[in-house]
């Protein structure tokens, strides 16, 4: 059909890359373990704001959203696996997840807005490892894992050796973050946060479970804290929003929240 | 990709996004595109009957898939959608441009929760922004949109 803007006819927003849409997990890998500078697609509300920015200019697109059978939320070892095509509001949703781990699904409501999570994933926010993400801590505060897939095999990363640094994981280029495991949450748990704006990443919160405490929002990656002094060693960064002096108050606050009860 | 009824070839550009793609080939362009990066909702349309922001997804992810738009609400001369009818009576808008994405996303809230206490109606809006800030009216528009749904 004609477009009614003709000088806007080829108008897109990224750079440009080779789209690729494979149909399984094994297509995936290979996809992964030949292409240079790859990046794989899943619900894409993180990714496809970088790729609209051109802030990430992959060579290759690899969309996993064509593959069957990796959508599914279930139980394993009294807790819930969440595979990667498993979006948020259906996370958010499962009686299971509200049953197994209610944590999950208090934490999964307070990522953006409803209507961002009928399309993001649980384990692409894994994945992307922003560090004032929420999904990041809970499965660090839990102890969880995540599998990673490739044409060598699957390896079980479990959530202190996964993240590393600003949206940097030990994940390989080659790897597929296929699920993650999210151990039953039947202690006292709780997550808090304080964010400028509803559905806005958090400038600072703590997930609580037992007496674990993960941090998020103030250092490269989630961190564990103790709970009777939260901010020892934390030197988180300052922006326009907050400033590092205001961050380290919220992590009092949020802690003094999490553990009043 | 099946839009409004309507059967449409995917764009050959992969790099095309789903609101583009709506607005420059296939003029809807009742779909409006305000941030392009996911904040201001006014590109929310239904993918599969679910509310999503179309300016993050590519157009070649919508192939296969049933699209609804705002202009598929209502056939021209027929009665509006009960929440369009409802933003109508309770005046929920005022330059309109945030518009067909408080619709497109408040027909995902009601389909979510029927009634809507007051904290889930401000948190099923909360991803819609109005910069004429009406968002007294729009709230009472979704009171008002409730009603109408459930006859």
């Amino acid at each position: 059909m004609a477009s009614l803007f003709p000088d806007t006819l080829l108008r897109v927003k990224p750079a440009p890359f080779e789209y690729h849409a494979p149909t399984s997990i094994e297509d995936a890998c290979a996809l992964l373990g030949s292409l240079e500078d790859a990046k794989v697609l899943a619900g894409g509300q993180s990714l496809v704001p970088l790729l609209n920015f051109r802030l990430a200019r992959p060579a290759h697109l690899v969309d996993i959203n064509r593959i069957p059978n990796l959508n599914r939320i279930y139980e394993q070892d009294g807790g819930v696996v969440v595979q990667a095509l498993a979006r948020q509001a259906e996370v958010e949703d499962s009686k299971l997840v509200g049953q197994r781990c209610p944590l999950l699904g208090l934490a999964v409501r307070l990522v953006a807005h409803r209507v961002i999570r009928n399309r993001g994933t649980v384990v692409g926010s894994l994945a992307h490892a922003d560090p004032a993400s929420e999904l990041p801590a809970v499965l660090l505060a839990l102890n969880g894992h995540v599998v990673a897939r490739s044409t060598r095999g699957a390896r079980i990363i479990p959530a202190a050796d996964f993240f590393t640094s600003v949206m940097e994981t030990t994940l390989a280029p080659d790897e597929l973050l296929v699920e993650a495991w999210f151990p039953a949450s039947t202690g006292k748990y709780g997550i808090a946060e304080e964010s400028r704006r509803h559905g806005d990443f958090a400038l600072a919160g703590g997930v609580r479970y037992g007496d674990r405490l993960a941090l998020f929002g103030v250092a490269p990656t989630p961190v564990l804290a103790d709970p009777k002094d939260p901010t020892r060693g934390l030197q988180p960064s300052g922006d326009l929003e907050a400033t590092p002096e205001f961050r380290l108050h919220l992590v009092q606050v949020v802690t003094d929240r999490l553990f009043a009860a | 990709m099946r839009v409004n009824g309507t059967v449409h070839p995917a764009p050959a550009d992969p790099r095309r996004l789903l609101s583009d793609h709506l607005r420059h080939d296939l003029g809807l362009t009742g779909t409006h595109v305000g941030c392009e990066h996911g904040v201001c909702g006014c590109c929310t349309i239904l993918l599969d009957g679910a509310p999503v922001r179309s300016c993050l997804i590519l157009a070649v992810q919508a192939e296969g898939h049933e699209l609804t738009t705002i202009e598929g609400l209502a056939a021209p001369g027929a009665p509006l959608h009960p929440v369009q009818q409802a933003f109508h009576e309770c005046h929920g808008l005022q330059c309109g441009f945030c518009t067909p994405g408080f619709v497109m996303s408040v027909i995902g809230l009601l389909a979510q929760h029927p009634k809507p206490t007051p904290e889930q109606l401000d948190e099923g809006i909360s991803g819609n922004l109005c910069r004429c800030t009406g968002y007294a009216s729009i709230r009472r528009a979704v009171q008002r949109a409730a009603e109408l749904t459930q006859g």
